[in-house]
Order: C-alpha cells, then sequence, then structure tokens
C-alpha cells in the first residue's frame, strides 16, 4: 500500500519517526533496549551477529546494525533514542553518534556547535519550495481564525502573522 | 489548600548529568552551562517546594516501543533512577508523592485528559538532570516528585495547546487537594537541537528567544505553533518544548518572569532555562512589587547570555 506523503518529509536530512516507521523498526528499537542490561550487553559484544538473531531483523537492518550505520538505522525504522543505547554500548555518546550521521569528524562536528550549532538557514526545505505561508504560518493562523478564508487573510494584516513569517524566514 | 507556586522549564541534556556524574562541571565548557543554573538553585532553596511536579519525556527507558503512553502520571511511591545504556545515573532513587498523584489522576481525567497511570516506573535523565540543575547533587532529593511523562519520541507528540489545556486541568487538580502544599512545576526538555540524521546539530537561537519571550508574555500564540513549524525551525527534537506549555499552563496567565538563562551548546542541544512566579504570589509579597518586578527586569536582561555568531 502506499505510503501517504507527509508534510514533514520536506525537513532535509530528517527522518521523523512515526507511526509507519515505529512499526518497521520495531526489531531494532527493542534489540537496542535489550542493551540497556549489561549481560546482554556482554553477549552482544561476544558475538554481534549470532546476538542478532533473535530479534526477527531483516537483512538490511541486521546489515546496518552490524556496519554502525546509524542514518541507514533511521531509514529502516530505528529512533535516536533506541540506537544511542547501542552507540552507548560502543562507549559513544549522543554527540559522537550525531558527529557520525552528520559525515563531520568529531572535531569539526564540536567546532559547529560551539560556534552555534547549524544554522537552519538553507536547512528547512528539501524541494525549496517551502514559504513560510503555506503551512507553518496558515496552519498557526487558522488555528486562531477558524475561518476557511485563513489561507488568504493570511498574507497581510495581522501582526503575529508577519512576526512568525519574518522568523521563519530569517530563523 | 495545595498550589502552585512557580513553574522552572529546563533542558535534559544527557551529557549535563554525565558531567556531572563524571565531576566535570568546573571544567570550561561545562562551567559555562552549570553557571546559568547557580542562582536557580539559589532560588529553589527560598522556594522550598513541598512537591514538584516534573513534565519530561523518557528516552525509550521506561517505555520501548511497545507502549508508548502520550501521558503517563508516576502514581508509585518511588521512582528508581533507568540504565540506559551506560549504567544508572548515581543519583538518589526519585520519592513520589502517591496521594497527591492518585488525587491529580482522578481529577484530571474526569476533566477529559486520559492519563495513563504508571505504579511502576524508572526515570531517566530527561527527569534527573534537571533536578540536579535545580536542586544540585544532594544525598537524597528535598522533596517529593510527581513524574509526568509525555510522548515527544513518536512522532506526534501532543499539540502545543493540549499540553498547554493540560497544565490548566492540573492546577485545577492541585487547587482541589486539600492539604496546604506549595507546588512548583518543572517543563523540560528542548530548546532547539537535532539530534539524529544528518541536520544533527541545528540550533535556533531566534526561535529559542522568541520562545522564552513568549512563555511568560504570550504563552497562547505559543500554543498554535504546529509540529512542522517546531522540527523545521527548532530541529526534529526541538518539537519536545512542547512540554514547556503544560508547566505554563498550570501558571497565572499574568506571571512573574525571575530569573533567564540561555546558552549554545551544551553537547547538541541549544539550553534554556526560565523561572516564572505566579503573580498572585508577588503581589502578595506587598507594595514593593513593582519595584521589584523592574528590577527583576533588569537582572534578567543581565542573565541572559546570548552567543552571537
Amino acid at each position: 500500500m502506499a505510503r501517504q506523503a507527509q508534510d514533514y518529509e520536506d525537513i532535509p536530512g530528517t527522518v521523523v519517526f512515526d507511526a509507519e516507521k515505529s512499526r518497521q523498526g520495531y526489531p531494532i528499537n527493542m534489540f537496542c533496549m535489550s542493551l540497556m542490561k549489561e549481560d546482554n550487553r556482554k553477549a552482544f559484544k561476544a558475538n554481534e551477529a549470532e546476538y542478532l538473531k533473535q530479534w526477527k531483523l531483516s537483512p538490511e537492518q541486521t546489515q546496518a546494525i552490524l556496519q554502525r550505520d546509524y542514518n541507514r538505522m533511521l531509514e529502516l525504522g530505528g529512533n535516536i533514542y533506541f540506537t544511542a543505547k547501542l552507540g552507548a554500548t560502543d562507549g559513544h555518546s549522543f554527540r559522537h553518534l550525531a558527529a557520525v550521521m552528520t559525515g563531520s569528524t568529531q572535531d569539526d562536528y564540536a567546532a559547529m556547535m560551539l560556534a552555534g550549532g547549524r544554522s537552519v538557514e538553507g536547512n528547512r526545505s528539501k524541494s525549496g519550495q517551502f514559504q513560510p505561508k503555506p503551512r507553518a504560518a496558515a496552519k498557526s493562523k487558522a488555528a486562531s481564525t477558524s475561518k476557511s478564508k485563513a489561507v488568504s487573510k493570511a498574507t497581510s494584516k495581522s501582526p503575529s502573522k508577519s512576526r512568525s513569517k519574518s522568523r521563519s524566514r530569517r530563523g | 489548600m495545595a498550589r502552585i507556586i512557580a513553574g522552572v522549564a529546563s533542558s535534559h541534556v544527557p551529557a549535563i548529568g554525565m558531567a556531572i556524574d563524571q565531576k566535570l562541571t568546573e571544567e570550561p565548557y561545562w562551567q559555562r552551562v552549570f553557571s546559568g543554573f547557580e542562582k536557580s538553585k539559589e532560588w529553589m532553596a527560598k522556594a522550598k517546594p513541598d512537591v514538584a511536579i516534573v513534565v519530561y519525556n523518557d528516552h525509550a527507558s521506561a517505555f520501548s516501543v511497545e507502549i508508548v503512553p502520550t501521558f503517563a502520571l508516576g502514581c508509585a511511591a518511588e521512582f528508581p533512577p533507568a540504565d540506559e545504556g551506560w549504567g544508572p545515573r548515581p543519583v538518589p532513587v526519585v520519592k513520589g508523592h502517591p496521594e497527591l498523584a492518585s488525587h491529580i489522576a482522578q481529577s484530571v481525567i474526569l476533566d477529559e485528559f486520559d492519563l495513563t497511570i504508571c505504579n511502576k516506573m524508572e526515570v531517566d535523565h530527561g527527569l534527573t538532570v534537571p533536578m540536579n540543575l535545580l536542586f544540585g547533587s544532594p544525598k537524597e532529593w528535598p522533596c517529593p516528585v510527581i513524574p509526568v511523562a509525555v510522548n515527544v519520541v513518536l512522532y506526534p507528540p501532543p499539540t502545543g495547546h493540549r499540553c498547554f489545556m493540560l497544565g490548566r486541568a492540573i492546577r485545577k487538580a492541585i487547587e482541589s487537594y486539600p492539604e496546604d502544599l506549595k507546588v512548583v512545576i518543572f517543563g523540560t526538555g528542548g530548546m532547539s537541537h537535532q539530534i539524529s540524521g544528518p541536520r544533527a546539530g541545528l540550533i535556533n537561537s531566534k526561535f529559542d528567544k522568541a520562545f522564552l519571550d513568549n512563555l511568560t508574555k504570550d504563552p497562547k500564540k505559543l500554543t498554535r505553533i504546529p509540529h512542522l513549524e517546531y522540527m523545521r525551525e527548532a530541529g526534529a527534537e526541538g518539537i519536545e518544548m512542547v512540554m514547556w506549555l503544560i508547566m505554563r499552563g498550570a501558571l497565572d496567565d499574568k506571571v512573574d518572569e525571575v530569573y533567564r538563562f540561555y546558552t549554545v551548546p551544551a553537547s547538541n542541544t541549544a539550553v534554556g532555562h526560565i523561572i516564572l512566579e505566579n503573580h498572585r504570589r508577588a503581589v502578595a509579597k506587598g507594595k514593593r512589587a513593582g519595584a521589584a518586578k523592574t528590577k527583576r527586569a533588569a537582572h534578567t536582561a543581565k542573565q541572559f547570555v546570548r552567543r552571537s555568531k
């Protein structure tokens, strides 16, 4: 069955962990949960491939785990709070994993964060079609007016509108 | 009658917990973060709440993907720290307040908020890190805690508006509890951050600053922010900020902002922190409220540490 397109799929470099992903990634995340116990961490480290057999993982999921391909794990339904337990088993922090997922060296990533982090500029929309009005702003407007005219109305006037518009544009 | 005297919001970055546990708080990187909470600890020591309600999210500790409650209320007598993959944090067991918690459950559910009741639950850094930041690292926590766990891991979390209204309902519940208790409510998580995928490291100080401003002045505006906007503007995990709105919903419409702190980064995250006192309380202090407010505003402005690029 074709999956309905979601508005958040337009956010670049981001996999939103929704119900569909949660279903797909169930074995990855349950495997990661098992690593909360010291005995399981030991068993996993002793023989990773063998330990993974009990979780009904797909071959792609197994491979992603063995290769510590954290982005692939997300694509296959893993969630960062779960896969971080695999990271912790390897002795890695959230920040370490984040650097890995962005393809940076640890030093470069740390330096970027110290300099204020990754800017939202140029990182809002995959399609480049995101304009502040159709989604974020129009929706919030719709909530406040509860009129079907919200979109056309949203193009001018209200101070709250123009505020959120400029915030969206300039970050 | 029990009453809410104040609300506190704070990020709950796990690395802050590690810095505390590994005694790195004096290192320059961490000093910058911890220095922002010194005044808050003094404030908390003076406020001396009888109970703290801590709104937080579980990070795959108490709840896996087997069961994902949108709102879960901790009614147990105690909540042990969870092993999050590197052993449980060396912090005291969190003691609950089962009587008040059950009272809240009953009141809030009849108010049409269908909470999940947890009579056994472990708590992770989402709850214990803000406690350290506000209470320090004592041998025993100074007051009982009622955890309110909110799902922000599996999309979609509850809307900001729903969170705000839950805060209202919690307040109503507390005010109908016969014992004379002073309650502080915590909203935790945020601010802007993304820790997953190639866009990890995203920070949006402008969004955060506007959020802090509106949290004090115009929280209803914040209740209209759609999830997409949080994720796009403040990072996939920035959506945690909806939890702050439960805290804010439990306070008066008009509050006194007594303290604010903001710094980037702690690990991957923009750290935000604010203390809001219920207005009534300030007025009750006497006629000097006006003058005190001006002084506080100046103080707050000074305390607001923002790293501009």
